[in-house]
């Protein structure tokens, strides 16, 4: 059985992280380099912590964990990440 | 303090009374957290594996012959990090002593490893002397996939995030490796009773 | 993204387990067909929990609406559904997602298909394409068990025209005098009803997990490009 939902379920969660919708970039995974948008891996919302999973080969791609006004960030599992259209500072 | 809403209570939990460490709530349900898909493993096709800090397999058990290992019943209580505590929780499984015994290592640390890629990290005394066991029935029955069947470690003093579901194996280390939370943010060694439940804490 | 207070200003019971909170939310942006927003209840001890929910209404409507399906070991739901009233205030964060929306700039043919309360965020498309006088085709496929588990259903027959086309399948209704399909939405019904994937329609799929994936599966197996599927699991119980 699995229990997961589309990455765009997670994007409220993210969205606290980023100052753009992270949903929408492109990520390349890192295992395999499946790339598509973040709003389509697979997210694990009932873990300890938050995990999107590659939609190809089910690596784990992000991995978030929050207490309070901590939060932990990894993604390794990203080879990279294309984002459209966040605004530059300059 | 963010808006009350009136009359809303949630799922009634009882916070528990000098049982439970601080900060967890019982439950009577059994909640399922999964970090990914349940693995479809074949009896036939499972095995348990040691591997030492040499990275040579030092044992290894088929399914048939895991099962012929000296098993026990034991009751224990069970805390989640996410704040939900059982107490009394009955289950059967071979104890990780029976399955290091007979194994020459120096090491001081033991990194469970599962189907589908998770891994936790222990001390590894923190797993022999009679406080793990790799376990494969639960209050009567084999234990379900969603909670980590046919077999998960159960190391009941710590968080339960340390035991593994879908367990493959130990692999013996002479460093520590943090595993798949450890990594991010959980905390390392994850003491219900000193509330280590993130890095720094 | 901060979380507002949204204040409950009329609750409209749709079908016998779901029920539509109108809702005044100050400083709410506009929002995007298809996006969701998270609520969040707070009890007096400071106990809280957390779930999502498809916004209901469309961009410029007047209030923001969610229409709740009352799952019974529900934890949020069942207070949603049946304690919460008019006046009553929680939180809730958004508009999120910017995935499974439809702004009607693309005049591609789309296909809405939905499963239970998977029509949430295909009725707020659906109100949103008839509010704008989009002529893109338009073509909802509606699962529900039986006609009175059929959320909005006078609404949806009425938006029903010439670019907008709705497809309603039971699959539990004993009624013998229902005209209309029964059974599950499958490839069968899909090729029937639906475009050929010549079309290339958009496809927007939202409902329990297993309903998403069964219909993703069978829109892929009748050749429907599954870049143009997007999709919208609400989990097991399906939210």
């Amino acid at each position: 059985m699995d229990t997961s939902l589309d990455g765009n379920a997670a994007a409220g969660a993210l969205g606290d992280l980023f100052s753009f919708d992270v949903t929408m970039a492109v990520s390349t995974c890192a295992s395999c380099g499946d790339g598509r948008p973040v709003a389509e891996l697979r997210a694990y919302m009932d873990a300890p912590g938050l995990v999107l999973r590659c939609a190809s080969c089910g690596a784990a791609q992000l991995r978030l964990v929050r207490s309070g006004d901590r939060a932990w960030l990894d993604l390794r599992g990203m080879q990279v990440l294309e984002v459209h259209g966040a605004t530059s500072a300059a | 303090m963010p808006v009350v809403s009136r009359g809303f209570r949630g799922r009634r939990r009882q916070p528990g009374a000098g049982l439970v460490p601080p900060g967890q709530y019982l439950v009577d349900d059994f909640p399922v957290l999964s970090a990914g898909p349940t693995p479809d493993v074949a009896l036939k096709d499972w095995d348990l594996t040691v591997v030492d800090e040499s990275g040579a397999v030092a044992a290894r058990w088929d399914w048939g012959e895991f099962r012929e290992l000296p098993a026990e019943e034991v009751t224990v209580d069970i805390h989640c990090v996410t704040k939900w505590s059982k107490l009394g929780t009955r289950w059967q499984g071979v104890s990780v002593d029976t399955i290091l015994g007979g194994i020459d290592t120096a090491a001081e640390f033991a990194v469970a490893f599962s189907d589908g890629g998770y891994t936790t990290n222990l001390p590894l005394a923190d797993v022999l002397d009679g406080q793990a066991w790799v376990a494969y029935r639960f209050e009567d029955e084999d234990l379900e996939p969603e909670h980590g069947g046919p077999a998960r470690l159960l190391v009941p003093h710590l968080y339960f995030w340390k035991s593994a579901k879908w367990v493959r194996g130990l692999r013996l280390t002479s460093e520590d490796e943090p595993g798949f939370w450890e990594s991010v943010g959980y905390h390392n060694y994850g003491d219900p009773w000193r509330e280590q439940r993130y890095w720094g804490d | 993204m901060r979380w507002l207070v949204a204040t409950i200003a009329e609750t409209v019971p749709e079908t016998i387990r779901t029920v539509t909170l109108r809702l005044d939310v100050p400083d709410w942006p506009s929002h995007r067909a298809g996006q969701h927003v998270d609520v969040r209840l707070t009890a007096e001890d400071g106990y809280s929990a957390q779930r999502s929910y498809s916004i209901a209404s469309p961009p410029g409507s007047e209030r923001l609406e969610l229409t709740v399906e009352r799952i019974d070991d529900g934890e949020v739901s069942p207070y949603l559904t049946t304690e919460a009233d008019v006046g009553d205030q929680f939180e809730l964060r958004g508009p999120i997602g910017g995935w499974f929306v439809w702004d009607g700039t693309d005049t591609a043919p789309v296909l809405l298909v939905g499963g239970g309360s998977g029509v949430v965020p295909l009725r707020a498309i659906l109100r949103h394409h008839a509010a704008s006088g989009s002529t893109a085709a338009m073509h909802l496929v509606y699962s529900a068990r039986t006609l009175a588990d059929v959320i909005y259903r006078r609404e949806l027959d009425a938006l029903a025209g010439p670019w907008r086309a709705l497809t309603l399948t039971l699959t539990r209704e004993s009624a013998p005098d229902w005209a209309g399909h029964r059974g599950r939405v499958d490839a069968g019904l899909l090729a029937e009803v639906a475009w050929p994937p010549s079309v290339g329609p958009h496809c927007y799929v939202c409902g329990p997990t297993a309903f998403v994936e069964a219909v993703a599966d069978a829109l892929v197996g009748l050749g429907h490009e599954p870049g143009r599927i997007r999709t919208e699991r609400f989990g097991p119980t399906g939210g």
